[in-house]
């Protein structure tokens, strides 16, 4: 067992470190401020590869491995939640279920122009009734001839108006399940921005992450390929599910990205702010709240990045889970974002509730982590119902 | 068309600089990055690769660790990287540093070669001319832009009010400035390529045409008799006074400390 990492992760962190600090960084109060998309950031983000980074070269993505890429989501969410969640939704939510379920067809069409940036990438399962509850599910896909048609919406759909390939699930069935009761079967589709039916409701006003593009998506009469199904009819729910194992190790590399840059905030101004004459820093309440920040931090960082190298071992062939791995990753690492942003504008006194100082974005921003692709509670349920089983 | 990039690791200059007893620098104990001025003549080298097809060598004389500015010159997207590093060659000031290079790249076919304009280290300015007259090529130094043209090569060459525009023949050297461009950052997947690729080692023994009298420390006439870290200046005094006033003041105070 080695926590070090390799010398070309170390090169890859550092790239995206890099990156973030000169191209991220700057950008960030204003993208907050203004609710403002940063599509710059994300063409030069596509340019060098970031939106892309598990996708095979044969795809035209980089062939690196999970770790690299939720090294990329982490410290780009060091400066930015909006950047971070973005590539994470794009490349877990969408690229990578093309990549498992796809055909080769589907692959060859969709994966070069996502991995290059050149379109943008996005999921929708949510609706207003149904969120954990999949069973509410409402929007339907009715094959007609050579043509699915698409009746329903999603709501709080990351990358929503930007995106421009998005993967659907809708009920395609309904079947008795074992105590007598109707029971929806679900399937997967890969819509494209501009099919005709496909529009976009309401713009979310959030809390946090406010320059990520939340929509909700309407499909009337949508009429889109009997070839855009993905993987086989009826098994849209474990695909749903297992791409959002995928998606959770990306939103828990978010939250530590979150966590970190707040902590690295916090020990830069605990050291300037003099009070009584000398640094907060100097005072032991701030010392212990710094070193249990640093703890928790260490801490979620493993289970991320131990998920991300169980999700690897699936991805080169292994018969392997790595659903609780995933949730334990976000539960912790959101959990710890929450607490750590907390403590940062807690350590920054009045300034720390002023917009001028990032902790107070980073706490904004650390509260989504702990709902979205499944809530804390979720997370819980994962875990111990693999426990009890 | 072939271009040969040298490189220096250098210590980035947000970490301490750290001195061996002998006054040169103790760079295994630094933090380190790819010379800036170095950075800016790769990615003129990757444009010109760019547009043309050119094959891009880097060059790096260095301890074992300078491998890593060639792994991320490859990760930029050079093709191929080689590191002289041997222990007789260690403390080499710029002129055995330049024979020690021309030595290396009388191994290599090359149209052009780019050194940057100097290292943020030594800031001497002198190995990239030098390495010319060892090789006996033209050189064009501080390059703000480099254009090829048939088999020649069309440089700006930055002066403090102007340029030049200078044509030369290939082959050449070229040094070049960090304003010359913004170095492109390097990819995920060519982070990945550059470990797997094989990095050239050379020692001593590969070095063609060249005199041990003239390599590593004893072969450097710059003999360092101190080194020491900068030392800070105090803050200066800020006056706000009418022009003729100022002139008044500054006077006073040069004539104080005995300055005229």
């Amino acid at each position: 067992m080695d926590f070090t990492l390799s010398k070309k992760h170390e090169m890859a962190r550092q790239l995206f470190k890099d990156f973030a600090e000169t191209e991220v960084k700057p950008m960030a109060q204003e993208v907050d401020e203004t609710e403002h998309f940063p599509m710059d950031n994300v063409k030069k983000m596509g340019k060098y590869g970031f939106m892309g980074i598990p996708v095979p070269k044969e795809y035209g993505g980089q062939g690196c491995d999970i770790l690299t890429y939720v090294m990329c989501v982490e410290e780009l969410s060091k400066v930015c939640g909006t950047t971070g969640v973005i590539v994470s939704a794009h490349t877990s939510l969408c690229a990578d279920p093309i990549l498992t379920y796809g055909t080769e067809e589907q692959k060859k069409k969709y994966l070069p122009d996502l991995a290059s940036g050149k379109k943008i990438g996005a999921f929708g399962l949510t609706e207003p009734g149904a969120g954990t509850d999949a069973q509410g599910v409402q929007t339907k896909a009715v094959l007609d001839g050579d043509e699915w048609v698409l009746n329903g919406s999603k709501c709080f759909i990351t990358n929503g108006e930007v995106a421009d390939v998005y993967i659907v699930i809708a009920y395609t069935d309904i079947v008795e399940g074992k105590k007598g009761r109707k029971v929806k079967k679900f399937s997967a589709f890969i819509v494209e921005k501009g099919t005709p039916g496909f529009s976009f409701g309401t713009k979310e006003k959030k809390m946090g992450i406010r320059g990520s593009s939340t929509y909700e998506l309407i499909f009337q009469d949508c009429r889109i390929p009997k070839d855009a199904l993905l993987g086989p009819q009826g098994r849209g729910f474990p695909i749903a599910m297992h791409t959002l194992d995928g998606g959770r190790i990306g939103i828990a590399a978010q939250a530590l990205g979150i966590a970190e840059g707040a902590l690295e905030r916090t020990i830069e101004y605990t050291k300037e702010r003099k009070q009584f004459g000398r640094s907060i820093s100097a005072q032991q309440n701030t010392q212990f709240q710094l070193a249990d920040m640093a703890t928790k931090v260490e801490a979620a960082k493993h289970l991320v990045y131990k998920a991300a190298m169980k999700k690897q071992e699936f991805a080169e062939g292994a018969k392997v889970s790595y659903s609780v791995e995933a949730a334990m990753a976000k539960l912790y690492a959101a959990e710890v974002a929450m607490e750590v942003t907390t403590k940062a504008v807690q350590l920054h006194g009045g300034y720390g509730y002023i917009r001028e100082y990032d902790v107070e974005r980073m706490m904004r921003d650390a509260k989504i982590t702990e709902i979205y692709e499944g809530t804390s509670e979720v997370q819980r349920m994962v875990i111990s119902g693999a426990l009890l089983k | 068309m072939k271009i040969v990039v040298c490189v220096k690791q250098v210590p980035d200059t947000k970490g301490g600089v750290k001195f061996n007893p002998d006054g040169t620098l103790d760079r295994g104990a630094m933090l380190a990055i790819m010379n800036p001025d170095d950075k800016a003549g790769l990615e003129a080298a990757l444009r010109i690769k760019d547009e043309t097809g050119a094959e891009v060598t880097v060059l790096t004389m260095g301890l074992p660790k300078a491998e890593e500015v060639l792994r991320e010159a490859i990760a930029m997207g050079a093709d191929k990287g080689i590191l002289v590093t041997d222990r007789v060659l260690g403390g080499a000031d710029t002129w055995a540093t330049s024979t020690t290079l021309a030595g290396a790249l009388r191994n290599l076919d090359y149209d052009l070669i780019i050194t940057g304009r100097q290292a943020i280290d030594g800031d001497t300015a002198q190995v990239g001319p030098q390495i010319s007259e060892h090789l006996d090529i033209p050189v064009i130094s501080y390059a703000k832009d480099i254009k090829i043209e048939g088999d020649c090569v069309v440089v700006q060459r930055q002066y403090d009010d102007r340029y030049h525009v200078l044509k030369a023949k290939m082959p050449c050297l070229v040094t070049a400035l960090s304003e010359l461009n913004e170095p492109r950052y390097m990819t995920p997947g060519g982070i990945f390529d550059a470990y797997d690729a094989e990095i050239t080692v050379w020692g001593r023994a590969d070095l063609k045409d060249v005199d041990d009298a003239n390599l590593g420390l004893s072969g450097s006439p710059t003999k360092i008799a101190k080194a020491s870290d900068k030392v800070r200046k105090g803050a200066g005094e800020k006056v706000e006074l009418d022009p003729d006033e100022s002139v008044n003041y500054i006077m006073g105070k040069l004539k104080e400390k005995h300055v005229i």
